[in-house]
């Protein structure tokens, strides 16, 4: 393994992060901030408890998974599809890099810097509403899974994308979407039968339901599905960008 | 001793179907300098490219230090160092930061006493915290070179390393290239200025059409190909040439003051002593001589434009 090269695109990506960290800290904040204005205190006051839980409370895990799951997918792609934009790639494809070493770097980066967001919303959080975590370790361990999945994701979008604009669009024709129509703001139950089944085939479900499950030991749908969902999405994405890898796709010609 | 670099029959067919490189056949001898010459598209930065490992080979090997660029990739880049043609920096990323991040990204361990080294030799000491965006293109081009070299690569490839460079610069370059070949670093670098590839090759390669024409030592590439020409100067200016003469490979200036005689550098029989008879027989007094060896830029502008005519 070469070490010293993954921790060195761990360190790069790091270093715009923070060269940035005025922006990427207050825009999440912001947002999820008006999120609880909105949801949490206008509409929430005339919604009752969910399963015992107000409604306040109820939407944090859905919150901080949103804004974990979109800054993993915007924050690897961009890594990936900026120095292939810019044409530096070429210095990290000629050195002795396994794919694997090079993935671990580049979304190891990118899954640090949502996590560390995602805590930051967490703590923010705290300012509004009541909440105690009930499962701790769980709760931390889906968040990393979490965002180590995106980051692959946003990592294929990078390497799949020929322009900004592409890099943009998947995560919000397809992301933004699943993971509004995920549960992140309600309780599946409260949908008709019929959009209850459909939601069963949205992926980002099954995430936001195993960490509301960590929060307050409720879930939508049983925690061993939550499990099993994001340990095949992430093994999804690894046989993609391990295929990418192999063949050179839009990275060699 | 086998060669450091061993280039085998490479094809190189892009995905669009053209084909850069055809059976190109190479061996680059440690701590030896080669230059490649040839017009624009023949296919240098690609043959470079399929070495360093960013493109992949059609057919054919290479190997690098004995490995395999494909099967043994590690080993053989970790002895590799390239300094591509275009200038690609991370534009909000200081010096000192893009040239350590290389380091690390060969699998070497922080030396920030080489680096320092490395950003004096180039002149980038003083510029070590500021932005690649806010430096001049020619200082943009030494942080290149100075990435490529903060792994202390065996091997350094250096494509068009003086395009656009000052002349001063230039010049330390070629230093820096001629103490580098000291410590036992195999360069090489592509150009399109000829007498640099004369100033500091010692062996010359000239590509066209993703063809190697050839490769050969610097002073028998010379030799072999090489033309002089011998200026004989006269006292009397002339109308025409004499019939005698009719049998050499001679040209009349317009003056009819000067005769310029043709031959083949390294021949045995250059034919000038009889030349200089037969003008004396002629009568015809000489005020001087003078020879000029033609320039290696002469030799390659005949190979390339060789099968190019209508
Ligand atoms: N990625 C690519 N896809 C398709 N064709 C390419 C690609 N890269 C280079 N070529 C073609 O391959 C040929 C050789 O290009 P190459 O860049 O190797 O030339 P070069 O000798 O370095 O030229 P120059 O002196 O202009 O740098 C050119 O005809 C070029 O158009
Ligand atoms: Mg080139």
């Amino acid at each position: 393994m070469n070490w010293n090269g993954i921790v060195a695109i761990w360190r790069f990506e790091m270093a715009r992060f923070f060269r940035s960290i005025v922006q990427s800290i207050v825009s999440p904040v912001l947002s999820t901030s008006l999120y609880f204005v909105v949801f949490g205190a206008a509409i929430g006051s005339r919604i009752e408890e969910v399963e015992g839980v107000s409604y306040g409370a109820f939407i944090v895990p859905g919150l901080i998974m949103l804004t974990v799951l979109q800054q993993s997918i915007q924050n690897a792609g961009f890594g990936i599809y900026f120095p292939k934009f810019i044409g530096t790639i070429f210095e990290v494809l000629s050195a002795p890099l396994s794919a694997f070493e090079i993935v671990l770097g580049y979304v190891g980066a990118a899954a640090t810097k949502s996590l560390m967001i995602g805590c930051i919303i967490l703590g923010t959080s705290f300012f509004f509403v009541d909440i105690t975590i009930q499962h701790p370790v769980w709760m931390i361990g889906f968040l990393v899974l979490t965002a180590v999945s995106f980051a692959l994701l946003g990592f294929i979008l990078g390497i799949w994308a020929r322009s900004f604009e592409q890099l943009n669009l998947v995560p919000l024709l397809v992301v933004t979407p699943l993971v509004f129509l995920g549960g992140s703001f309600y309780s599946v139950t409260m949908l008709p039968p019929f959009w209850q089944t459909v939601s069963m085939f949205n992926p980002v479900l099954y995430l936001v339901s195993g960490f509301r499950w960590a929060f307050f030991g409720m879930a939508d749908v049983p925690i061993a599905a939550s499990l099993a969902a994001i340990v095949f999405f992430t093994g999804a994405c690894l046989a993609v960008v391990w295929w990418m890898f192999r063949t050179g796709y839009r990275l060699k010609s | 001793m086998a060669a450091i670099v061993q280039v085998e029959n490479l094809t190189k067919t892009y995905d669009g179907g053209f084909t850069a490189l055809k059976d190109v056949s190479l061996d680059i001898q440690e701590g030896e300098i080669l230059a490649l010459l040839g017009p624009n598209g023949a296919g240098k930065t690609t043959l470079i490219s399929t070495i360093c490992g960013i493109s992949n080979p059609t057919s054919g090997r290479v190997r690098v230090g004995g490995h395999d660029v494909i099967e043994d990739w590690r080993a053989a880049r970790s002895l590799i160092g390239l300094v591509p043609q275009e200038i690609r920096l991370e534009p909000f990323e200081i010096v000192g930061n893009t040239v350590r991040f290389s380091r690390g990204l060969f699998g070497k361990s922080a030396n920030p006493a080489f680096i320092d080294e490395v950003l004096h030799d180039l002149s980038l000491y003083d510029k070590r915290n500021a932005r690649t965006a806010e430096l001049s293109g020619g200082m943009r081009r030494r942080v290149l070179i100075a990435k490529a070299l903060a792994h202390e690569p065996r091997v350094l490839f250096l494509d068009e390393p003086t395009a656009g460079v000052d002349v001063e610069l230039r010049r330390d370059m070629w230093r820096l290239i001629e103490r580098l070949r000291g410590e036992g670093v195999t360069i090489i670098l592509t150009t399109h200025y000829i007498e640099e590839a004369e100033m500091i090759a010692d062996r010359i390669g000239v590509i066209r059409s993703g063809e190697l024409l050839l490769v050969e030592e610097k002073a028998d590439l010379m030799r072999r190909l090489g033309r002089k020409e011998l200026t004989v100067e006269l006292h009397h200016p002339v109308e025409t040439l004499p019939d005698r003469l009719a049998e050499y490979d001679l040209t009349l200036s317009g003056d009819g003051r000067r005769l310029v005689y043709g031959y083949k550098a390294g021949e045995e029989r250059t034919g000038i002593t009889r030349l200089l008879s037969a003008l004396q027989a002629e009568g015809m007094a000489l005020i001087d001589l003078q020879t000029r060896e033609s320039s290696l830029e002469d030799i390659f502008v005949d190979l390339v434009q060789e099968g190019e005519g209508p």
